[in-house]
């Protein structure tokens, strides 16, 4: 292991920090200008976080020390396999989201638009922070700032809803962290005199000094502390956080913040107490059937929930909880599965909430109810939407099979059978509450409400029109590439998907009498499908991620 | 003659000269009299760092008051911590009196205008003369001066003023008396007042009923003077009625100075084992900290006046430091003071705010907020006080979060859970406070809530820019010190943590 100074870790949280500042700058006054600062942010990100990629491979790797507060307490940055993993995932993502998040926003008119890009900017930078952070300290501090900065995209409506999510968002997150996480740090480097990130884990000294009903404390003060990781009964900010704009649900609550949660989980089990100690002290286990739990729980929930984002929320409750069972069970298989599970699922899920963003933007619709047939009106969409469930579920040839084959492989290493088990149920229970939604938007014909709505005059939609003019540049290139098609011309993408039912019904009708496909923006449609296929992708040319999977892996048992 | 040499005295006989000077420019052309209280305090700044240089460099500075040798005459003692103190004094004075312009012009009768700096300077010089004077009864005569300044400028504030004041001014005179008493008793058992004279004389006589009880006194009459829970009753409606900038000026300063002459009692003039081995003083002090930080903490969650909320966070961090202090190990002393500092900064801030909102709004009831708009009409004030509510809650990076790091890891080490706890709790409470208070700033009310009419103009109003600047200085501090605390322990307060410890 060869360790190299390099700029590069800080510059990948550098730059979306001043991007942050350029948006607040640029504000309203440029529209075009200040999306060019996200989607130039993201890209130049992405393209850090990528070259940093041959140096691990390497073998070597790349640290950077910001600030020394006192020995033993530094801002340090140190990039290794599970933390490039991380960024990789997560950098790449946002650009596809910022595409995503342009035409949502504008499509919606939604307003403090800045303010959203600005936060989602800081938001990226923190998670960098995370993901490349050398010791505990640093982890913690970005942790906090995802937190904070997070907090307004999910009250980002600041309807009642939106104000009651967020305040249960940061008092779940602020109140563990700080209650938990930071006590745990605190006790951690009190007795350890360290807070690096070691492969062999830092406590293993101290454990003998202390006892290890002390550890075991610290441990459970830890997993109660990252509340991030949405683990039971720490579970319920997440649902919650579904007020947010579904860009925010898609990159934020499916990929960076939750992902944060279980990378620092990872961390926590592997760099702070290190396998051996965790295995001696029977913790592991522990932990796997506590994550068990909340797999099976959690995907129980989902099942009766009818707002779409919401189940997808529970069903990402469950699908962290897989990474964090591959960890706990502490075998070299399911270490790797935990963490090709952090990219496999992100690349399902954010499919997943991409086309729940699509449906509320084209059709208006949140509810799993009210999506019957629709699967003819969307067609990509709700293919892409396919795609990503069956990831979810895994299903070969889609990459969630491949994480939950190593995590299978995993527990019978370890010889937890009831765990092989857990899996079986979730994933039939996750098929359960999915493959229902792709029938009924296939296969069931469209509910009845809009032959009544056809005869209602076309005059809402009509008044609506004068607004047209300044209507999201992003529909026009569809709208001129297919001019055939006239539902494209009808759809016009609901102006104020708020106004009341009545209003919305003409636009429907319109488009139903028309017959035709009714397709979210192209900003919206293009990542969803991008996204969708790398999930499917991923399954044939998993090569990069799994080979850094296993560099994690061979560092974290010793090469073997 | 060196400048530098005579910089102890000059800190404070520069501002009460100018104090009394100002009183006589001011009938002659008032406007006169902001720039001269400025750039008086601006000299005494430049003054305090050119101390701190020195005892950096040479160590203890000793400066005997017109030649007299101690114990007859006065010695000015300044070590780290006394360097410490004075720059956050007379740093925040500065900045607080560029902001007080526009403030004062606002909340005082024009012809009151030149008093108000006059006593302005009066007590910030009663503010430097505790920090450096090495003499227990010459701190008791700037307490004096000090606490008679501060009477009357928290007395120009709104209507209750007045009467806030004369609570203040009997608990104050009761603490003062107290403290004098303190000093009484150990004059005559050791005919000394100069405390390192009577670090000297004093052990032999540990065992003294009359030490004993001087010393219960300094501390009782200390407590009064930092509101330290349960005598904390005068400071909530004081600071709260007081005009803004004195709510700010004492509010960051007072506090913080009262803690440093429990330090310097407990630790340099006492010994260190005085308040664990002869009295369990360091225990009380500890549990009544604890009880503080509760207290103080729960209240707050009560108040609807924002400066009042804002009064009882400043009791529970009174009581951060003096728990800090009283653990008695090196981690948490390093916290309190690094505490004293980052706290001075975080009260500075949040009054100068709250005074920008006021001169603009003139409201300071947290349930307006919610129609204000104040987002829109003060986008950078507020950003500033995002910022130090982040630094108060404890939010990494800000500098509010390491000196909370330092406490809790004190009370870790010492093994008192129920401590390092009450730090926790407080930290949640004041996520609550201000997050209640963030949330009322940057989203909307529900009611008047709506899509379609978002376009009304909301006419920017943002406070003056002589108020912004300080309140900016105060902010990016807040943001930058916690960066900075690492070297601000390496290079000034190791050095100030008692022996023994």
């Amino acid at each position: 292991m060869e360790i190299v100074s390099s700029i590069k870790p800080v510059s990948a949280i550098a730059v979306s920090l001043v991007a942050a500042l350029l948006i607040l700058l640029t504000g309203e006054r440029s529209r075009n200008l200040r999306e060019a600062w996200t989607i130039l942010a993201a890209v130049l990100k992405f393209g850090i976080v990528v070259s940093m990629v041959p140096s691990i491979l390497d073998n070597k790797i790349l640290e950077y020390t910001l600030v020394s507060i006192s020995p033993g307490l530094l801002i340090q940055f140190k990039v290794d396999a599970l933390g490039l993993f991380f960024g990789i995932t997560a950098s790449f993502l946002w650009i596809i989201t910022s595409f995503y998040s342009i035409g949502y926003m504008r499509s919606l008119k939604e307003h403090a638009q800045t303010r959203f890009f600005m936060c989602f900017a800081v938001a990226l930078s923190a998670t960098m922070g995370v993901a490349f952070s050398a010791n505990m300290f640093t982890t913690f501090l970005f942790y906090e700032i995802i937190t904070i900065c997070t907090f307004p995209l999910v009250a980002h409506k600041e309807t009642p809803e939106a104000i009651k999510g967020a305040r249960r968002y940061i008092t779940y997150l602020l109140g563990t962290s700080v209650a938990f996480q930071l006590v745990a740090v605190i006790l951690t480097y009190n007795i350890a005199g360290t807070l690096d990130f070691s492969n062999q884990g830092i406590l293993n000294e101290a454990a003998e000094k202390v006892g290890n009903t002390f550890v075991t404390v610290i441990f459970v003060l830890y997993m109660a502390g990252i509340a991030k990781a949405a683990m039971m009964p720490f579970h319920s900010w997440l649902p919650a956080a579904m007020v947010a704009p579904t860009p925010v649900s898609a990159l934020l609550h499916a990929v960076a913040v939750v992902k944060t949660g279980v990378f620092v989980v990872v961390k926590v089990v592997l760099h702070i107490f290190g396998i051996n100690l965790l295995r001696e002290l029977g913790l592991g286990t522990a932990l796997a059937y506590f994550a068990s739990f909340t797999i099976v729980v959690a995907s129980i929930v989902a099942l009766k929930q009818d707002n779409l984002k919401r189940r997808l929320a529970y069903s990402t409750i469950s699908q962290l909880s897989y990474v964090i069972l591959g960890v706990a069970l502490l075998t070299a298989s399911s270490i790797t599965g935990s963490v090709m599970h952090i990219v496999l699922h992100a690349f399902g899920k954010i499919t997943l909430f991409f086309t729940a963003g699509a449906i509320y933007v084209a059709a208006h619709k949140t509810n799993i109810s009210e999506l019957d047939g629709i699967g003819k009106e969307m067609p990509f969409t709700m293919t892409a939407f396919t795609l990503g469930a069956l990831s979810m579920i895994g299903i070969p040839p889609l990459g969630g099979f491949l994480s939950k084959w190593y995590i299978g492989t995993g527990a019978i290493e370890a010889g937890q059978l009831p765990i092989v088990l857990v899996l079986i149920t979730s994933t039939i229970l996750n098929a359960c509450y999915f493959l229902p939604i792709v029938y009924a938007a296939f296969f069931k014909a469209p509910s009845g409400i809009h032959h009544a709505a056809s005869h209602a005059p076309a005059e809402p939609f009509t008044v609506k029109s004068g607004t047209h003019e300044n209507l999201d540049i992003l529909a026009v290139p569809l709208m001129v590439s297919s001019s055939g098609t006239p539902s494209l011309c009808a759809e016009s993408h609901n102006k104020n998907p708020r106004a009341n039912s009545g209003t919305l019904s003409a636009p429907q009708a319109a488009k139903d009498e028309n017959g035709g496909i009714h397709e979210a923006p192209p900003l919206m449609l293009g990542p969803l499908m991008l996204t969708a296929t790398a999930a499917l992708v991923l399954f044939f040319y998993p090569s990069v991620f799994l080979n850094l999977a296993r560099l994690v892996v061979a560092g974290v048992t010793g090469g073997n | 003659m060196n400048i530098a040499e005579h910089a102890p005295i000059l800190i404070i006989v520069l501002p009460l000269i100018v104090s009394l000077l100002n009183t006589a420019v001011g009938l002659w052309k008032r406007d006169l009299c902001y720039p001269i209280a400025v750039a008086t305090l601006g000299v005494v700044v430049l003054l305090s760092f050119n101390i701190m240089g020195s005892v950096i460099d040479a160590g203890k500075i000793h400066y005997r008051l017109g030649g007299w040798a101690p114990p007859w005459g006065i010695e000015y003692v300044i070590d780290h911590l006394n360097a410490f103190i004075a720059i956050i004094v007379s740093f925040i004075s500065f900045i607080v009196a560029i902001y007080s312009k526009r403030s004062i012009e606002q909340e005082l009768t024009k012809s009151k205008i030149p008093y108000f700096y006059s006593i302005y300077l009066l007590l910030t010089t009663g503010l430097l003369g505790i920090t450096v004077t090495g003499d227990v009864f010459n701190i008791y005569v700037f307490l004096e001066i000090t606490s008679l300044a501060a009477y009357a400028l928290i007395a120009i504030g709104d209507d209750r003023a007045a009467m806030a004041s004369f609570n203040y001014v009997i608990m104050g005179t009761i603490g003062a008396c107290f403290y004098l008493l303190g000093v009484g008793y150990l004059y005559i058992m050791t005919g000394t007042l100069n405390m390192a004279d009577l670090s000297r004389l004093l052990p032999g006589l540990y065992n003294s009923t009359v030490i004993l009880a001087a010393f219960a006194f300094f501390v009782v009459g200390i407590a009064i003077k930092i509101a330290f829970f349960p005598l904390h009753r005068w400071l909530p409606d004081a600071y709260t009625h007081a005009p803004s900038t004195v709510s700010a000026l004492v509010a960051s300063t007072m506090t913080k100075v009262g803690a440093y002459v429990m330090i310097r009692i407990m630790f340099t003039v006492f010994e260190p084992r005085f308040s664990t081995e002869i009295l369990p003083m360091s225990e009380i002090l500890g549990w009544a900290a604890f009880a503080a930080i509760i207290a103080g903490s729960v209240i707050a969650l009560g108040q609807t006046d924002i400066k009042r909320m804002i009064s009882y966070i400043l009791v529970a961090e009174v009581g951060y430091i003096v728990m800090g202090v009283s653990i008695g190990n090196r981690t948490a002393f390093t916290g309190a003071v690094l505490h004293i500092l980052n706290d001075a900064f975080m009260m500075a801030c949040l009054f100068l705010v709250i005074g920008a909102v006021v001169y603009r709004t003139g409201t300071r009831n947290i349930n307006d907020f919610n129609g204000l708009e104040l987002n829109k009409k003060m986008p950078l004030t507020m950003a500033a006080f995002t910022a130090v509510a982040l630094s108060m809650i404890g939010v990494p990076p800000t500098a509010g979060f390491f000196s909370k790091w330092y406490l809790v890891l004190g009370a870790v080490v010492a093994q008192k859970w129920i401590f390092a706890a009450a730090l926790i709790f407080s930290s949640l409470v004041n996520a609550i406070l201000f997050f209640r208070i963030l949330e009322k700033i940057y989203f909307r009310a529900a009611a008047e809530h709506s899509y379609d009419d978002g376009h009304e103009t909301i006419v920017r109003n943002e406070a003056p820019v002589s108020m912004l600047v300080p309140i900016y200085v105060m902010a990016a501090g807040i943001l930058v010190l916690g960066f900075y605390s690492g070297d601000i322990i390496s290079k000034v307060i190791q050095f100030t943590v008692p022996e023994g410890f």
